[in-house]
């Protein structure tokens, strides 16, 4: 087995007892970069050569005998995280040339444990999609069939982490872009709670949904990332001054007497039937190691898409009302006048389905539609809201199946918005209610592509999410298979 | 039809966006079957229900007002398209 195949937990302990440097970890994610990222496609910006310096400096670190937990460890960043001094693209022609001078706050957390950054992965543009197939920078490739979408908005840190081109990566999720790709690439991505992680640094896309999470290779590795990334931060007042648990801790303890709420609004027609076997099963081995499985009811989940996509486009255009062509990112040429020059720099600087976003949200919040559309689904998410309120009433956590389908084929979905947004049919709950998923592979359909199944909990209970998904992914009895490229 | 050409090309002026006749007619189309979507929110009864702006209700934040280090006009100017003498420089807007 080679190095970059590793989680983070089994590089620890070689890093730790002197048997392999960092130096040759990174090297080994670099050749594996070499031979498969020309097929898969999941970087936009490499950063081999600080990475090497970084790698050199966290060796340094752990014979001085300070190692923190991810020193010397190589993660991807998804490239709409701000990098003090490397371009952060945002998958957009806006921020094409874009050199942050300063880092997001969980990058700098990153650097301060001696983390090595590999490079910054592709993504939607702004975030805004489900297939990484409306960035700027090319498609990516999903490394279980290469004619098929890695998922998104983090398609390049799910399938960087599921190809071996790194340790593990930073996502970000509004509406399951975390979630969604990790199930569909066969690897574990967690959306934290509102308010858990810092969004400092982050561009803003919606930022009432807009949360920051780690995608890796198994879930003790995300409850070591989730101990570096998470905590109150001055520069984001939305994040929640609350304690950090050490969320390792939660990793191998036994689910004996845990309830798990299965809701029947996601069992629904339109999940796939290889994915609602997984999940029967999957209901099966929680039952065998003592959790009890009770039926619940979320009754607005039909709502869920309607309301979501009113909120975020909303938010997202006021967000993206500050790419003006004066400040910093892109400028159109040949203005006639200031207006001419906003618009002909937005219209250019922007793909399609940011601009029917933006559409969708000024129309939802000008003048006239505010009350039918803005205040309505506003109101609807209180509702939302509320059904995970009282849901968390009966159980510790709610199982879902993570997406409806596996997979789909690149350029499928492409020519019809509203068929893309029901991707996300599963996932954006979580977001609208402010609570935590994770999702965890359970298993391959017969044409060897991944499912997942997604765990929620009420807010900043993360430590269930890794408890359940911990003793699941240890007792599935699911080979771990590694693509092949 | 939820939403016409023109008032399509009204919240293009609103958002600052320019399109061509054809790229009209597709948006006019794909909004529409969009906007048609959303009216299964008309379904539900909201009448009573506080609006959920944020998914953590924390209040107002407030810190001290202390003086802190910032990024300084030579960094701030240095992604800026216009960037000259320590100003954003945009088209002319007074003949």
């Amino acid at each position: 087995m080679e190095f970059n195949q590793l989680t983070i937990h089994e590089l620890q302990k070689k890093l730790k007892d002197g048997s392999l440097t960092s130096v040759e970890i990174t090297e080994s994610v670099y050749r594996r970069i070499a031979s498969v990222e020309e097929k898969v496609h999941s970087y936009i910006t490499m950063m081999e050569e600080t990475a090497i310096g970084q790698a050199r400096a966290a060796d340094r670190r752990i014979k001085e005998g300070n190692a923190g937990e991810l020193t010397g460890i190589p993660i991807a960043i998804k490239d709409i995280l701000c990098t003090e001094g490397v371009r952060t693209t945002c998958g957009s022609r806006t921020l094409e040339d874009f050199i942050p001078p300063y880092d997001a706050t969980v990058v700098r957390k990153l650097k301060d444990v001696g983390a090595v950054f590999v490079g910054k992965t592709n993504m939607d543009e702004f975030a805004m999609g489900s297939s990484t197939e409306t960035s700027r920078f090319g498609i990516t490739k999903n490394p279980w069939d290469l004619e098929r979408i890695p998922g998104g908005s983090s398609g390049g840190s799910a399938a960087a982490v599921a190809a071996d081109e790194c340790i593990a990566s930073l996502g970000t999720d509004t509406g399951g872009s975390i979630r969604q790709p990790a199930a569909l690439c066969g690897v574990v991505g967690m959306k934290p709670t509102y308010g858990r992680v810092s969004r400092f640094g982050m561009v803003a896309f919606a930022s009432s949904l807009d949360q920051i999470g780690p995608i890796t290779k198994d879930v003790e590795d995300c409850a070591i990332m989730m101990n570096v990334i998470s905590g109150h931060d001055t520069s984001d007042s939305t994040s929640v001054p609350k304690e950090v648990p050490d969320y390792r801790a939660y990793i191998s303890r036994d689910i004996e007497g845990c309830t798990i709420g299965i809701p029947k609004e996601y069992f629904v027609e339109g999940v796939d039937p290889e994915i609602r076997a997984s999940i029967d099963t999957t209901i099966k081995t929680l039952e065998g190691l003592g959790a009890r499985c009770l039926d619940i009811s979320l009754p607005h989940t039909e709502y869920c898409i309607a309301t979501y996509y009113i909120i975020a486009p909303s938010e997202a255009s006021s967000n993206l009302a500050r790419y003006d062509g004066v400040r910093y990112g892109f400028r159109a040429p040949n203005e006639e006048n200031l207006l001419d020059m906003y618009r002909k720099t937005r219209s250019s600087g922007f793909g399609a389905e940011v601009k029917r976003r933006i559409m969708i949200g000024t129309y939802s919040l000008s003048s006239g539609y505010y009350d039918a559309y803005y205040k309505k689904a506003s109101q609807v998410r209180a509702l939302i809201r509320d059904d995970f309120d009282s849901a968390f009433t009966k159980c510790d956590v709610i199982l879902t199946p993570a997406t409806p389908t596996p997979a789909f084929k690149i350029g499928e979905k492409m020519d019809d918005p509203l068929q893309m947004y029901l991707c996300d049919i599963f996932t954006l709950s979580a977001n609208l209610a402010g609570v935590p998923g994770i999702s965890v592979p359970c298993g391959y359909t017969k044409g060897g592509l991944p499912m997942g199944v997604q765990f929620m909990a009420n807010h900043f209970e993360e430590g269930k999410l890794l408890q359940i998904a911990s003793a699941y992914e240890k007792n599935s009895k699911i080979e771990r298979r590694m693509p092949e490229l | 039809m939820r939403i016409t050409k023109e008032e399509v090309r009204h919240v293009a002026h609103l958002a600052r966006l320019n399109f061509s006749e054809g790229e009209e007619e597709k948006f006019t189309s794909q909004l529409n079957s969009i906007l048609m979507y959303m009216d299964i929110l008309n379904g539900v009864d909201t009448a009573g229900i506080q609006p959920m702006t944020h998914a953590i209700s924390l209040g107002n934040v407030f810190r001290d007002d202390t003086e802190k280090e910032s990024l300084g006009a030579e960094i701030a100017l240095e992604g800026a398209p216009d960037g000259k003498m320590g100003f954003f420089g945009v088209p002319k807007i007074i003949e």
